[in-house]
């Protein structure tokens, strides 16, 4: 087993356990740390890919932004695993049942298909991923939807201040 | 590494994300569930531009095949980082008008 394979193993564990761990946590403060785990394992992920602009985009945006946002509206609201609404057992079960079931049906529907079974990605390798490429494309081919986007951060904006607002 | 490891963690993932949706009633975590579905999807993007990419080799675009999926996960990101922050200050103009974070709460809307 080479590092590579070690590294996609363990980072994958690393990704299912915490998504898991953020489910079954009481307390909406274990489930949003246990998420940064699983952002932190996704960005393993794609520097084992050789995305490495991603991998930091995705640690700053997400662990860094995203879920300090997340850990301020939840301590905002001083939620704990006292208060937290629990579900009817049944519901409970369901859900699982239909969750699982759709899992089991895609991953046959991929176990089937004929074209990827012997497609590779690569791996630690190739440099489609560094910033100098992207920086490339994205300022060239994908202008108008990157300035685009940034009316949409705009809007985002006024949107939260608006709905957030005491009136 | 083969691509089909890619495809069922994400599925994994995703089906994960899928049964917090259904199984938790905090706004919160149905949120976050919300975003793991998402990261869920931008890892198979990127398996996927990195798997184009492996297929070119020795043709006269390998440079730059597969990039477009890279590029997409960032606009993936962009949308979720503006979505984000619109959820959460719905979710807490909700909590100021009913004390709770129960989307069971929600069903007030239809009277």
């Amino acid at each position: 087993m080479s590092t590579t394979e070690i590294l996609f193993w363990f980072l994958s564990a690393l990704a299912l356990v915490g998504a898991t761990m953020v489910l079954i946590s009481k307390n909406p403060v274990h489930s949003i740390l246990w998420l940064i785990i699983v952002f932190f394992a996704i960005s393993g992920h794609y520097v084992l890919l050789n995305a490495q602009f991603l991998a930091i985009v995705n640690l700053i945006v997400y662990a860094g932004a995203i879920m300090v946002l997340f850990l301020f509206v939840v301590m905002l609201m001083n939620l704990n695993s006292d208060s937290e609404p629990q579900k009817n057992k049944w519901f409970k079960i369901a859900g699982a049942i239909s969750g699982g079931c759709l899992m089991l049906i895609m991953i046959d529907v991929i176990r089937d298909a004929g074209e990827i079974q012997h497609a590779k990605a690569l791996v630690k390798e190739g440099n489609i991923g560094l910033i100098k490429n992207l920086g490339m494309v994205l300022f060239k081919e994908y202008v108008v939807p990157f300035e685009i986007s940034s009316v949409l951060f705009l809007s985002a904006m006024v949107g939260a201040v608006v709905i957030g607002k005491k009136d | 590494m083969p691509i089909t490891y890619y495809i069922v963690l994400s599925i994994v993932l995703f089906c994960i994300g899928v049964v917090g949706v259904l199984t938790r009633r905090n706004a919160i975590i149905i949120f976050m569930s919300i975003e793991l579905m998402l990261n869920a999807a931008n890892l198979l993007l990127v398996a996927f531009s990195k798997m184009h990419n492996n297929s070119a080799i020795g043709t006269a675009n390998a440079a730059t095949a597969g990039i477009d999926g890279q590029l997409f996960v960032f606009f993936i990101m962009v949308v979720a980082a503006a979505e984000v922050c619109v959820g959460l200050s719905i979710i807490v103009m909700m909590y100021r008008n009913t004390h709770s974070v129960d989307v069971n709460f929600l069903n007030r809307l239809k009277n």
